[in-house]
């Protein structure tokens, strides 16, 4: 019942995240280039991610007896949220600048300004290209945290439902807003994504070196679904000790303003 | 050279989506697991605590990664 609930709410905010950085993306094609072409960009990446969750979630399910696959998903989900986690403690230290979606849409919009015309099939490619590549890439990163919570929580219809309600969320916002979602606290929220994720992924990673032992069950955490919360709080605890730590370590002033942004020394 | 071109950026996204900007971070997780199989396979704890020492080491793991990048990162 925890892994559930913690995989809607894991899901649903790295999903949250990860669209709005896409909805930008979008945005700048569509307002800059055309709506249709941005729309279809959307449209075809939207179509190849479900085919890979699809085929990556049935070949894990099917082919991985279950402590196999909570090793698997597990060390990857802990590599994979580290990686968020990482950032998180650094941008919380001031060692990193903190995500702008305001600069990412002005990036976005000078880009598309300054390509040339180009049609094919219909569509202004620049903008259908741009929207495919940005909607798939951000979409990846939503597919594996719905594929390894899924699978592991064996609910994957569960996770894509959850996503796919998280990303219907951003695009009505983004409809109405009709500007990117910078108001969205996204470097509070990747912080914690990164929680969870490295979590779960330590809770089901060491539960999944049960596969080396004769019979193959699950090595038991004290508590089983209570370790979670555990876990949380732990690294919780732990990033934070490490938010303090690594400015003094960093043996210099910090040079970092008010919005997180490193300003000039 | 256009299937090796590709076949290079499949490799390179992965990496990169995967192992990220550290690669000391998957090299601990990796060392840990791999230690916690090895003191499994021997019987070393009952599993309720090689859980749980399990668990502290990957966070001083990371702690200890991500404090040696920001050090290394000054010296530069």
């Amino acid at each position: 019942m925890g892994a559930t609930y913690g995989l809607v709410v894991a899901v649903f905010l790295a999903s949250v995240v990860e669209a709005v950085e896409a909805l930008t993306i979008v945005m700048a094609m569509g307002m800059t280039r055309g709506w249709r072409s941005a729309w279809a960009g959307t449209a075809a990446a939207a179509v190849a991610l479900a085919a890979f969750t699809a085929a990556a979630g049935y070949a894990l399910a099917t082919w991985l007896p279950k402590t196999a696959l909570q090793l698997t998903v597990g060390a990857l989900l802990l590599v994979f949220g580290l990686q968020w986690l990482r950032k998180a403690v650094l941008r919380g230290a001031g060692l990193k600048p903190r995500h702008d979606e305001e600069a990412a849409f002005a990036e976005q919009t000078a880009a598309a300004r300054g390509a040339g015309p180009a049609t094919r099939l219909g569509l202004d490619w620049f903008a259908f290209t741009v929207s495919l590549k940005g909607v798939f890439l951000e979409g990846v990163e939503i597919v594996f945290i719905v594929i390894t919570f899924g699978t592991s929580a064996h609910d994957v219809p569960v996770a894509a439902g959850t996503a796919a309600a998280a990303a219907v969320c951003v695009a009505v916002a983004g409809f109405f807003a009709h500007r990117p979602l910078s108001r969205v606290p996204e470097n509070t929220l990747k912080y914690g994504v990164g929680l969870l994720l490295a979590s779960f992924g330590t809770y089901w990673a060491v539960a999944g070196l049960g596969v080396f032992t004769a019979d193959g069950t699950s090595l038991a955490w004290f508590g089983r679904d209570w370790a979670i919360p555990v876990l949380i709080a732990a690294w919780f605890v732990v990033t934070r000790l490490l938010i303090r730590i690594a400015p003094a370590l960093a043996r210099r002033p910090d040079r970092t303003g008010p919005n997180g942004i490193e300003e000039a020394p | 050279m256009t299937v090796l071109r590709l076949v290079k950026g499949f490799a390179r996204f992965w990496y990169a989506f995967l192992i990220g900007d550290d690669w000391k971070i998957a090299a601990s997780v990796v060392s840990v697991l791999l230690v916690g199989a090895v003191a499994l396979c021997a019987g070393a704890a009952p599993g309720g605590w090689l859980a749980v020492l399990l668990g502290l080491l990957l966070m001083a793991g990371f702690g200890a990664v991500l404090l040696l990048d920001v050090a290394r990162r000054n010296r530069r």
